[in-house]
């Protein structure tokens, strides 16, 4: 017996190993989210209040949920810009705030975003604070920074402090934020395309521009 | 593999290998937990630990397809199986291990520097992992000459 013993030992460790891997992937494996048609239609309501950029009867819509200090959400804004250049009229774009709680500047950053829309340059200060994500995220008072951003975009600089801590501002978030919840969102970026959620595996530029195009090929526009 | 004498006049190899197998275990359940981790594709988004999605999420931290983590658990996997054979007596095992370990650490101060000189990050998991491969070396260490 003592001679297949270790043979006996390694092939119930192989075995442990490989069942509690098995059960480890299921548990951990997020839920293929999708927006219902209920969800979609409620929010079609308050579509004015949503970002939004590309043409309104564009036959894909990629929707983020996204948080400006999280690095993944930073890597994936320029190839979404790309995407939007290169799918033009076929594709629109959709940014809600989910601002995670161990980000400590993230939403801060979110109400900055809101306080520069409620100037017309939500977009602007998206892919500001995106491009320059290293530098705010690192510091330990942001508000200067996002003053600055502010001036670099010409905005009225008074105006936007008021309007960072507004209520108003902070509810928009809040409200977005809730959304994503109510969806099943944990992470970012969280990107749904035609209402169904992009594997978390495919948020790479690669993937998601592959996903995009098969998406616009399922649907080409009328 | 052959099977040699036993060792009458110690038992102090065979607590030395079943010691390493089971510290072999700990960075089994660590690199299988990150190989999982990789593969629903947590690593590829926020919601935990910053320093670590920028370590896992960085080109270092897969070759191709295949993420680190995983050739970690064929390492700790091996590990341990030639610790075990190694601790039933089995000569062959005892220098594989040996071997192993040495290829492990070497491996283990390259992504020290990754991370400290690359990245400017620490994984928590990955410094886990880098324990287990110093303890490990510490026993190849301190095994007797003869093995």
């Amino acid at each position: 017996m003592k001679r297949y013993l270790p043979f006996i030992i390694v092939a119930v460790v192989g075995l442990a190993t490989l069942g509690s891997g098995i059960a480890l992937y299921r548990a951990k494996r997020p839920p293929a989210l999708t927006i219902s048609s209920d969800q979609a239609a409620a929010r079609g309501k308050t579509a004015e209040s949503l970002h939004i950029r590309g043409p309104a009867n564009a036959p894909v819509t990629l929707e983020e949920y996204g948080d400006f200090q999280c690095p993944p959400c930073g890597l994936l804004a320029g190839p979404i810009k790309q995407l939007e250049k290169d799918y033009d009229r076929h594709l629109r774009v959709i940014f809600h705030h989910f601002p995670l709680i161990n980000h400590q500047h993230a939403r801060e950053a979110a109400c900055a975003a809101e306080a520069a829309g409620l100037q017309g340059h939500f977009w602007d200060m998206h892919d500001l604070l995106y491009r320059e994500q290293t530098v705010w995220s690192k510091a330990a008072d942001v508000r200067p920074l996002f003053n600055a951003y502010a001036g670099i975009l010409g905005l009225n600089v008074e105006r936007f402090k008021k309007d960072i801590d507004s209520e108003n501002v902070k509810a928009r978030v809040t409200a977005d934020q809730k959304q994503g919840s109510a969806l099943g969102i944990q992470n970012t970026p969280t990107i749904f395309l035609n209402n169904h959620a992009v594997d978390p595996t495919a948020l790479n530029p690669a993937n998601l521009r592959a996903a995009v195009d098969a998406a616009v090929k399922a649907k080409p526009s009328s | 593999m052959e099977q040699v004498e036993p060792i009458s006049a110690s038992r102090a190899p065979t607590i030395l290998y079943t010691i390493a197998a089971l510290v072999s275990l700990a960075g089994l359940a660590d690199a299988t937990y990150l190989t999982v981790q990789y593969l629903t594709g947590e690593t590829a988004v926020c919601g935990g630990s910053w320093d670590c999605f920028k370590v896992l999420g960085s080109v270092y931290a897969h070759i191709g397809r295949i993420p680190i983590a995983g050739l970690g658990v064929i390492g700790y996997f091996s590990v341990f199986s030639f610790a075990t054979f190694a601790a039933f007596g089995y000569a062959r095992a005892r220098r594989f291990f040996g071997w192993l370990v040495c290829a492990m650490f070497t491996v283990t101060l390259w992504f020290l520097f990754v991370q400290f000189f690359l990245l400017h990050a620490f994984c928590r998991y990955c410094l886990f992992s880098a324990a287990i491969v110093f303890l490990l070396m510490g026993l190849v260490v301190a095994r007797p000459a003869s093995d």
